[in-house]
């Protein structure tokens, strides 16, 4: 088995599992550290510039598709839309927003709970109302919509 | 048994291109056998062997372990012209790329480490941007970049410290013969 590793790398091989070889350390030159340290500043800058999609800063409500209004997700609030069977009201906390009540039958939009991310949206289909998330920057939005 | 009438020269060079290959096939074989959280995300062992060829025989030698790193190892894991043949392809041909210029960066400065983090940087833009010309057309791909970027600058330098302590070993590498070769049975099966 030995003989198929090339020669020189496993001469090389045996040398580097030795005792008494040069610390890690010393195996990085100065330009490396450089190196090291600017890459490891963009990687860490990627994480907020790419993955910022995702946060929303706004709730949008529609009645039949028509905006009906938009409320920022910095303030808590209630928001009451009356729809076609009666009325669905809307909760706001910072950075999220559920719909707390409706009156439709089977009430799907309100078991969906808290939307967090932008583009979310629960849809009371009875009473023609819908709740949807937006986020800043119409491009880096991670999803063209969310429903579950 | 009928000699054959056809002879093909087999110079040094080839003997030491084909063992640094094997071991970066071995290398890459193996690695596939490790589960990985997202696919594309590997240590890039062969990459190890590629840098060490780099340094010690220059850059066409690495061009050619390198590439016969990519197709050998897919066929032999069974991958071969599937989705991350192309992949791995493109990676390795963007990295070649800029194994060709930071080979030339003042070695005072910068040593294996350095070459080693731009070439995992340079593998993970030439998959990506494959990637998203051809098997995911959308900008969701960048979604993933910074995870990518992270294993990259990890096992950039992994691997550039490791290719580092083998090539700071003060042995002079002992060039493979053809003769010395003939006289290991597996790698000559001729007469």
């Amino acid at each position: 088995m030995n003989q198929r590793i090339p020669d020189g790398l496993r001469e090389m091989l045996a040398q580097a599992t030795d005792a008494g070889h040069l610390p890690w350390r010393a195996l990085m030159k100065s330009g490396d550290w450089l190196l090291l340290v600017c890459v490891a500043a963009l990687v860490a800058a990627s994480y907020p510039l790419l993955w910022r999609g995702g946060v929303a800063d706004r709730a949008i409500v529609r009645r039949d598709g028509q905006l009906v209004t938009e409320l920022a997700l910095n303030i808590p609030r209630k928001y009451e839309v009356t729809g076609a069977i009666g009325t669905t009201v809307i909760e706001v906390q910072p950075g999220r927003a559920r719909v707390l009540s409706d009156p439709g039958p089977r009430q799907y939009c309100v078991q969906q709970g808290w939307l967090t991310r932008a583009n979310a949206v629960a849809i009371c289909a009875p009473n023609h109302v819908t709740l949807q998330l937006a986020g800043r920057g119409g491009r880096n939005t991670a999803y063209d919509t969310l429903n579950y | 048994m009928t000699p054959s009438t056809i002879e093909l020269p087999v110079t040094a060079d080839d003997y030491r291109i084909a063992r640094y290959a094997a071991a970066a096939i071995a290398l890459s074989v193996a690695e596939a056998a490790l589960p990985s959280p997202l696919p594309g995300i590997k240590p890039g062992l062969a990459n190890i062997i590629v840098l060490v060829v780099l340094v010690r025989h220059g850059w066409r030698d690495a061009a050619w372990v390198s590439l016969l790193r990519v197709v050998v190892g897919s066929l032999v894991i069974g991958q071969f012209l599937a989705p991350g043949f192309f992949l791995a392809l493109a990676g390795a041909l963007c990295s070649l790329g800029v194994l060709a210029l930071a080979r030339h960066l003042p070695s005072r400065l910068f040593g294996p480490v350095s070459v080693s983090v731009l070439a995992a940087f340079a593998h993970i833009g030439g998959q990506i941007a494959l990637a998203r010309a051809w098997l995911v057309p959308h900008d969701g791909v960048y979604y993933l970049l910074p995870l990518f970027a992270t294993a990259a600058l990890l096992f950039g330098t992994l691997n550039g410290l490791v290719a580092a302590r083998l090539l700071a070993i003060p042995v002079a590498i002992p060039v493979a013969t053809p003769g010395a070769a003939a006289s290991s049975p597996a790698a000559e099966p001729g007469p």
